[in-house]
């Protein structure tokens, strides 16, 4: 699969109180209403006009604190493409996997790009394309390739248990 | 051959054979909690098509993030909770009533938590109850729905870390010092994917209450779950509640692996904060003392227990509180408690509101939300932009102690100046 967007770019440590803010917890529940909301407490810009296909390049510990899982799914469902970081705090690594949005973990490439730069994401080659240089990043480990194959948890449950 | 770490003994324990950091396992939860956001994870369970919960006596449902329910959104959650547990026959339901509480008091005091057993939470401070000698973690919604239809779930074990703490924490200096302090040096993410072990005679020294708030605040740190040695106080706590037979002491090896170690002397812990907006953004008090407040808010899973309310009326009793002050004790046995003990006369005759028991403010849904421009100082876990309220509002995190000083005088204070 290859993919190519553009570029929202953020700093260290980005939780998910920003991403999806705690008072809509309860009260929104359809997923495309959680993604008009997405970010909006870090960036309005984004919250405004981010588009299908762009992709979000941030620092360490992306999606730290609370397990919640709508900072997932609003970035899902707004269409991101995938979530680059230098790191991903687990709950929120384990979420996004689970519904099936691609994240990359890789340290070369915050220097490199700027906001609104277009990209370009092989994930069978393991390679972004960014700023005219090419840059490897490993695969998922075996025991989330299959998950991430099904495209996402529920799927891959389904499937093991022989619903699908 | 090296010692096992707790979360390799833990997670061995749970397979059936040794097991190594970085090993992936597939293991099945001695309990399941989810609080609130049961409503939306029985819908996802529904979705994948198994009617049954594989063991619905391991449900542990407890609703707290929005009791009694704020709005009618929060009304749908907490009936398709009640719903689902009655449609499934699983017993352990703890309703908008008198035996509820915040999700992470009420299950140990339920007797769920349990030294060397397996729990997974919907909810990222399920971490407490590694107080208790417990493997805790929390997880996403999706996560507990595919958990409750298949019975297992997958955990890399983790490498851990070790902090040590030696000696006794001074007069008016409590553990909730003590752990801003260890937050601020281990930074964020520094103990990501890990599992964090807290060591050494100043933790035994200390509570199972006290030792909640340093497991509490291990996810604040990034770890899959935080863990104290279980000791006689955690089998004293645990005696006639446990719900379950099949638990084991468990710890470490002396000789097991660490990625990182941290030392402290807990005599030389002084009261401290973190600022806004981040959980390691650490201040000793000197530095912030003076700081304007407009609200105080002691509760939460990490402070809301009898010891936190009783260290807050040792400072108000017979003083006036300068701010809006807001206590909510973390279980209806605990606001009983402190009814009895004189604690919420103390707190009320000093000005403070009582709240009911629940999640309160800490979450940004009700009872306490912050103004633009507006500074509380709380004795919650996570300080960050928007989260009690407007993203133009500021938390400073403190003890129990520095929140009920700090509302005396309107300011952030270092609660060593009330004795």
């Amino acid at each position: 699969m290859k993919i190519k967007g553009r570029v929202w770019k953020y700093g260290d440590d980005v939780n998910t109180d920003v991403i999806f803010a705690g008072k809509y917890t309860y009260t929104i529940k359809d997923r495309a209403e959680m993604a008009r909301v997405a970010l909006e407490d870090l960036d309005s810009d984004f919250t405004k006009n981010a588009s299908p296909g762009d992709i979000i390049v941030a620092g360490k510990n992306w999606g730290c604190g609370s397990s919640r899982e709508q900072a997932a799914i609003c970035l899902k469902e707004r269409g991101i493409g995938a979530i680059i970081a230098r790191g991903f705090a687990r709950i929120h690594y384990r979420n996004c996997l689970n519904e099936g949005l691609p994240i990359i973990i890789s340290s070369e490439l915050q220097d490199l790009i700027q906001k609104g730069d277009e990209i370009e994401i092989d994930f069978d080659l393991g390679e972004i394309t960014a700023a005219g240089k090419k840059i490897k990043f490993p695969p998922y480990p075996e025991f989330v390739q299959g998950l991430v194959n099904d495209g996402g948890l529920i799927p891959h449950v389904k499937k093991s248990l022989g619903l699908a | 051959m090296m010692g096992r770490t707790f979360a390799e003994k833990a997670l061995g324990r749970a397979v059936g054979h040794p097991v190594n950091a970085n090993e992936v396992v597939t293991v099945e939860p001695d309990f399941c909690m989810s609080h609130d956001n049961t409503g939306p994870i029985s819908r996802t369970f529904k979705k994948i098509g198994v009617k049954k919960v594989w063991k619905p006596e391991r449900l542990v449902v407890i609703l707290d993030h929005g009791v009694p329910a704020p709005s009618s959104d929060h009304a749908v959650n907490h009936k398709e909770a009640r719903e689902f547990m009655q449609n499934q026959g699983a017993p352990h339901f703890y309703d908008v009533s008198s035996s509820g509480g915040v999700c992470h008091q009420k299950f140990p005091e339920e007797g769920f938590a349990l030294p060397g057993q397996i729990v997974i939470g919907s909810d990222s401070h399920t971490c407490t109850y590694g107080a208790f000698g417990t493997f805790a973690t929390g997880i996403g919604r999706t996560e507990m729905a595919a958990a409750w239809a298949t019975g297992n779930i997958w955990f890399k074990v983790p490498e851990s870390m070790k902090v040590t703490a030696k000696g006794r924490l001074g007069k008016g200096v409590s553990a909730k010092d003590f752990i801003l302090k260890v937050m601020g040096d281990v930074k964020s993410d520094g103990a990501d994917y890990m599992s964090v072990e807290f060591h050494g005679d100043g933790i035994e020294s200390m509570s199972v209450a006290s030792r909640m708030t340093l497991c509490n605040l291990g996810i604040e740190m990034g770890a899959k779950n935080a863990v104290c040695k279980p000791d006689q106080k955690v089998l004293d706590f645990i005696r006639g509640r446990e719900k379950s037979s099949g638990w084991e002491v468990l710890w470490a090896d002396p000789d097991a692996d660490y990625v990182k170690e941290y030392s402290y002397d807990l005599g030389e812990i002084t009261p401290g904060v973190a600022k806004p907006h981040t959980v390691d953004n650490y201040a000793p008090i000197a530095e912030v003392a003076g700081t304007a407040i407009n609200q105080a808010f002691i509760g939460t899973c990490t402070n809301g227990r009898l010891e936190d309310l009783r260290a807050a009326a040792e400072i108000l009793k017979g003083r006036k509180v300068a701010v809006r002050t807001i206590i909510i004790p973390a279980s209806w046995n605990i606001y009983r408690e402190a009814m009895h003990d004189g604690t919420l006369d103390a707190l009320l005759d000093a000005g403070c509101i009582v709240c009911n028991a629940g999640c309160g403010p800490c979450l940004g849904a009700h009872m306490g939300t912050l103004a633009p421009g507006e500074v509380c100082v709380s004795t919650a876990n996570r300080n960050f932009k928007g989260r009690m309220g407007d993203k133009e509002s500021f938390i400073y995190l403190a003890s129990p102690r520095t929140v009920a000083m700090s509302a005396v005088t309107g300011k952030i204070s270092d609660p060593r100046e009330a004795f």
